[in-house]
Parts: structure tokens; C-alpha cells; sequence
């Protein structure tokens, strides 16, 4: 049992960790989840005594870690995969762990069998890609058989044989009682090994709950539905009449309409009694990684902006359009809203969110091609003012300053602008 | 079993598990030795056309540790590469991890890598002197003259120091580049520049390297107003090496790893 309390760290004016409470319980995997820089292996660092927090404390077993008794048998910990002496054998640097915690050397070639590494055993660690070296980690983690075991990002540079291998080990360490504590940034991973998932970011708690409750408030079925482009009205008639029918409706950003609330079968019903024609009905669910990113986006260090690519591209030869940006894809900080029946959100919003979804969305009128329409014969281009969408329950106010600069413009302008510089 | 018995058992794989140990103590001895058997070769030819005052002067012991100004920085590495490279790898987390009591790891750490380094430092003082002493023929002291088997053992103990000195410095720097980049030049040029020049040799004999070597010596050079023995002059290098040793054990104590 791992258990901090009022955990904070600073590095002169800036702080990594921030007031982190949490309890990391035997039997289970639990995930830690956080963008990069996010704090978490500043946290681990602290969990093994390794860095001293400015304010609060953690303990395993009780025992803040410089005085557990007997620490290396009881924790085991995978840090940093690219912390060995490049130039020591992959079993003499296992030696020399198991010397200075007192475990018999025959353990050494036992772990180096369970990571499957006693091939290149007598190798120096230099040759070793980053796999094998997250393997000679968890060997070293596993020496002195510990109760709690930490691993940080893992599964870094596996390849999928040895990201399942990894999965399976952390969820039969689990079951054999242990406490087991994996931090990584993949939510996709974490929702297939963890039991319960501890989310930060900036330092700071998100979320703690199993992932089962994580799955159930933040991932809900919901069916798209698309009306023609070309008919607006079509779609503010069906929106209304779903409404009225019990459904949540929102618009989505190429147009489309994400409806909750209601089956399938009964929205084909009500659009066909409304006279309402439909491009497309289709069931989706919102992923898991989808409903991550909302939650730390507002607490991403590291966001990268559209390549500008300035003066670099070849000017567009005269009458060429642009490519147009794929919705969704290449605007970064635009994620799907959040599946509406829950009302809210289920755990705190990060500081400094934009949007009443913290989900920074492009205007509304940035056009945005349907991957159905046809040309239209008249007036309706759409993202057109007559497309926006009569209800708009999702549509943040404004885009935030923090929002890079609209991608549809950006390559539109430069092309001209360096030729206007020559 | 103790910790500390645990991180020796520990810190003798990892030592004997690195190229860079043989490397570096082997050229120690090597450059030492060498370099000490040119010079009394040189020594030998040049005594026909020395003064008196030079000849009064002559000390044949230490014309053969010539080459340890040379060989010390050899061992210099030595001592800053087995603490700062647990730095630079990353291992010191894993190692402070298996071991929280981190006085009882730096500790039991330099105690490792100084027994090696008194072992090489002895074969490299014995080696020199009799090395240098056939090269200097007639010319050359007996290993039974007064003073002479102090300067010997003397010679081992000072190669020694200088290697847990850079331990010490390593563990307070932490980096094996910025360690080496401060101790090498110092050594090298510094400490003989301010131990020569008139203006600074007051302070400059009292640098380790300085005062340490004066044990090597057998004959003291006329006019030499030096205000401390041969043994003294190792105690002064001795207090610079518990200094070296406190710092970096403060560093380690207070810092995050």
C-alpha cells in the first residue's frame, strides 16, 4: 500500500507536483496516468525517496521509504530503462543490484529468464535497444521478489509481443496480491492493464476512480447522424423533434449530430415521421483516449502548433486550393465533445479551461468539408451561416488565445506571403 | 549480512565489471613507470655537467617518481569515474533506491575503489623506484637509506589520495565531464603554477598535490624553507581529502538524487 498525502514538489519557482493525495492499494494495477511532465516520475522519485518533498509526505506500508525495513525486498522499481552503465553485462549489472540488497546471485538468472533476456546476458547494455532495456529494468525490479512494485512508462519501446508480455506480468503480479503502481502516458494501455487509474496533470489529482467507473462516466454510446448538407433546415427539424423524443443532441463539427438517449432504430423512426432525410446513421462510442485528452488537454506542457511551414513550400501553382484540413485531424486542442448525459464533468476541470468542455473548438464558421456532400448547386457551402446549427449547447464561446492559428488559413496565406516577399 | 558489507560486495562487480577501471589504472602504473625510468635515464647523463649545488641537490628517489605528475591524472579519472557515473547513468537512483542509507553507500563505495587504488598506487611506487633506480646505475639510492622506503610507500599512499580527492569531488559535482574539466587543468597546470611563482608559492605549497608529494622526497633541496615535513605534507594532503570526502558526502545527504 502505497499512500501519499498532500504531496508537493518545487524546483525553485516552479512546481512539479502540487497537493497530490492518493492511495495505491495491494491486488490491483494501478494506472498513472499524465501527459510528459506532467509530475509523474517526480512522484516516483518521492515514493522511493529519491527527492524530497517541499510539503506533505508518502509512505509504503506505513513507512516513508528511507525507513522502511529491508526496503529492497519489499519495493521494486523500474525508473529510467537507460539508467545502466552502458559498458557492464546485463547480468553483471544484475549482480551488482542483488549484492547490494542482499539476494543470492542464482536470482540473477532467474529474472534474466522471466524478462527473457538470458540470451544476451554476458552482453554489454550498450548494444541493447531501449526494449531490452525496459526488460533489464523490470528484471531488476523483480530481483527481490517485492510486494510493491513501481514501473515508469514501461512499455516504452516494446513491440506489441512485448507490450502483451508486460500486460500480463503487471496484472499477475497483481493477482498475486501485490501493490503495482505503472505510470504512462497511453491511456489505451492503461485501460487494458490497470484496475484502477490515478490521472493527473500539471501536477495536480484529475481523477481516481476504477477504470470501470472511468469507462462508465466518460466513454457512452452514441449514434452520428447526418442530415444533407444542403438542407440545412433538415437538420435544425430533426434536432428539435429528437429533442422532444428524450434525446440529447449535439452538433459535431463537420455538421453532423451526436445523439444520445435514444436506440438506433427509434431516431430512423422519428427522422422518417418528420420527413427528415439521413446521409448517414451510424453507432460509435466515445474511446477512452478521447475522453483522456479532454480531461488533460487543459494540462498539456508540451502542445505542438500547425507546421507553418513558412517560405519552405513551393508556391501553389495559380487557381490550386489548398488542401483542406481533415475535421478533427491536424487542429490540435479539437476533441469530440464529451458524451452529454452526463451533464457536466465528472471530475474537476483543470485550471485555466477554455471552454465550458475545455475543449478549445474551432469557430464554428471555419468550413470544414462533410466527407458526404456533393458540390451543392446553390447557396448552402458548407459551414456556411445558414449551416451553423440552431441549438448550440457544445459550441464554446470563443477561441481561446492559447489556440494556435486557424489551420484552414494558415496554408492559404503563406504560399502568398513568401512570394510577395521575393 | 550489513549494508554496508551488502554495497561492497555491490561496488566490487560493478568496479570490476567496467573496462574503464582496467584502463585507467593500468596506464597509471604504466605512465608512472615509463615515464619515471626516461627521466632518470636523462638524469644519469646529464649529472656529469651539474653544478655542486645540484649535485648536493640530487634525489635519486625522487628523479624516479618523476612520472607521477603524469600518471596521477590517470588515476584522477579513475576516482571520478567510478562516482560520477552513477550520475551520468542514472544508476544512482537504482542504487540509492536498493540502498537509502546513502553515508553508508558513498562510503562503502570510495572504501572499494580506494583499496584498488592503494593496491595499484603501491605496485606503481614500488615498480617506479626500482625501475628507476636500475636506470640511474651507480647514481641510485638503496631501498635501505634512510628515508628512502618512507618515500616508496609514501609514493603509493599520494597516488591514493589523489584518486579519493576526485572521489570527493566527483560526488560533489556529479558529472564526470564538469569533474574532470576541474580537476584536470588544477592538477595539471594550477597547482604547479602557483606552487612556482614566487608570488603565490606561500599558498601554493599548501595545494594537496604539493604538499602531498613532498613525502617522495629524500634529499631536501637547499634553501628549501618549506615549514612542514615529509609526513606533514601528507597530513595537509589527508585534511584536503576529508574536506573533498565531507562535501560530497553533504551533497548526497541534502540533495535530490
Amino acid at each position: 500500500m502505497i499512500e501519499a498525502v498532500g504531496l508537493t514538489k518545487r524546483y525553485g519557482d516552479k512546481t512539479a507536483v502540487y497537493n497530490l493525495s492518493f492511495q495505491v492499494r495491494p491486488g490491483a494495477v494501478t494506472g498513472f496516468l499524465g501527459p510528459n511532465g506532467s509530475g509523474k516520475s517526480t512522484t516516483m522519485r518521492m515514493i522511493l525517496g529519491l527527492d524530497n518533498p517541499t510539503a506533505g509526505h508518502v509512505t509504503i506500508g506505513g513507512y516513508p521509504y528511507r525507513r522502511l525495513p529491508n526496503a529492497p525486498r519489499q519495493v521494486g522499481a523500474l525508473l529510467d530503462a537507460k539508467a545502466v552503465h552502458g559498458g557492464r553485462s546485463a547480468r553483471n549489472h544484475l549482480l551488482s543490484l542483488a549484492q547490494l540488497s542482499g539476494i543470492p546471485a542464482r536470482r540473477v538468472d532467474e529474472v534474466l529468464g522471466v524478462v527473457g533476456l538470458q540470451d544476451v546476458a554476458g552482453r554489454r547494455s550498450k548494444g541493447f535497444s531501449l526494449g531490452m532495456g525496459q526488460r533489464l529494468g523490470i528484471a531488476a525490479a523483480l530481483l527481490g521478489d517485492p510486494q510493491v512494485l513501481l514501473f515508469d512508462e514501461p512499455v516504452n519501446g516494446l513491440d506489441p509481443e512485448g507490450i502483451l508480455w508486460v500486460r500480463n506480468l503487471m496484472k499477475s503480479l497483481a493477482a498475486e496480491g501485490r501493490t503495482v503502481f505503472v505510470s504512462s502516458h497511453l491511456m489505451s494501455e492503461m485501460a487494458l492493464t490497470a484496475d484502477h487509474l490515478i490521472v493527473i496533470g500539471r501536477g495536480q489529482l484529475l481523477s481516481d476512480m476504477s477504470v470501470k467507473d472511468f469507462i462508465s462516466a466518460n466513454s457512452a454510446d452514441f449514434a452520428r447522424v447526418r442530415t444533407p448538407d444542403t438542407e440545412p433546415q433538415l437538420r435544425e427539424k430533426l434536432t428539435s423533434a429528437l429533442t422532444e423524443a428524450g434525446g440529447q443532441v449535439l452538433p459535431e463539427q463537420d455538421g453532423a449530430l451526436r445523439v444520445t438517449g435514444l436506440p438506433l432504430p427509434r431516431i430512423s423512426d422519428i427522422a422518417h415521421d418528420s420527413g427528415v432525410r439521413l446521409w448517414e446513421l451510424s453507432p460509435h462510442q466515445a474511446s477512452l483516449e478521447e475522453a483522456y485528452m479532454r480531461m488533460t488537454q487543459g494540462a498539456v506542457d508540451y502542445r505542438s502548433v500547425a507546421d507553418q511551414k513558412a517560405g519552405l513550400q513551393q508556391p501553389l501553382p495559380p487557381g490550386a486550393q489548398p488542401p483542406m484540413p481533415v475535421p478533427g485531424q491536424g487542429q490540435p486542442g479539437w476533441y469530440a465533445p464529451p458524451p452529454p448525459q452526463q451533464g457536466g464533468q465528472p471530475f474537476p476541470a483543470p485550471q485555466g479551461t477554455p471552454g465550458p468542455y475545455g475543449a478549445p473548438a474551432a469557430p464554428g464558421g471555419q468550413p470544414s468539408p462533410n466527407p458526404y456532400a456533393q458540390p451543392a448547386p446553390q447557396g448552402g457551402a458548407p459551414g456556411g451561416p445558414a449551416a451553423e446549427p440552431p441549438a448550440q449547447p457544445a459550441q464554446p464561446p470563443a477561441q481561446p488565445a492559447a489556440a494556435p492559428a486557424a489551420p484552414a488559413t494558415a496554408p492559404a496565406t503563406n504560399p502568398t506571403k513568401s512570394e510577395d516577399a521575393r | 549480512m550489513s549494508t554496508a558489507a551488502q554495497v561492497v560486495r555491490s561496488e566490487w562487480t560493478k568496479i570490476r565489471s567496467v573496462a574503464s577501471t582496467v584502463w585507467t589504472l593500468s596506464l597509471a602504473l604504466v605512465v608512472t613507470v615509463a615515464l619515471g625510468m626516461l627521466i632518470s635515464a636523462l638524469a644519469k647523463n646529464e649529472f656529469g655537467g651539474m653544478g655542486v649545488r645540484d649535485r648536493l641537490s640530487f634525489d635519486p628517489t625522487f628523479i624516479s617518481f618523476a612520472g607521477t605528475g603524469l600518471g596521477q591524472l590517470a588515476m584522477i579519472v579513475f576516482g571520478v569515474l567510478v562516482v560520477a557515473n552513477e550520475y551520468s547513468t542514472g544508476m544512482i537512483r537504482t542504487s540509492l533506491a536498493a540502498v537509502p542509507q546513502r553515508g553508508t553507500f558513498l562510503f562503502s563505495k570510495i572504501a572499494v575503489a580506494t583499496v584498488l587504488a592503494l593496491v595499484v598506487g603501491m605496485a606503481t611506487s614500488v615498480l617506479a623506484f626500482f625501475l628507476g633506480q636500475a636506470m640511474l646505475g651507480d647514481l641510485g639510492a638503496s631501498i635501505g637509506d634512510p628515508g628512502v622506503l618512507r618515500a616508496v610507500v609514501g609514493g603509493g599512499l599520494y597516488m591514493t589520495l589523489i584518486a579519493v580527492f576526485s572521489m570527493g569531488v566527483a560526488a560533489m559535482l556529479r558529472s564526470p565531464m564538469l569533474s574532470l574539466a576541474v580537476l584536470m587543468p588544477f592538477f595539471f597546470l594550477i597547482s604547479n603554477i602557483l606552487a612556482n611563482v614566487s608570488a603565490t608559492e606561500k599558498i601554493g605549497r599548501f595545494l594537496p598535490d604539493q604538499a602531498g608529494s613532498r613525502v617522495m622526497e629524500v634529499v631536501t633541496p637547499i634553501g628549501d624553507d618549506t615549514p612542514y615535513g615529509p609526513w606533514g605534507g601528507l597530513g595537509i594532503m589527508v585534511l584536503w581529502v576529508i574536506a573533498a570526502l565531507a562535501g560530497g558526502y553533504a551533497v548526497l545527504k541534502r540533495r535530490d538524487a
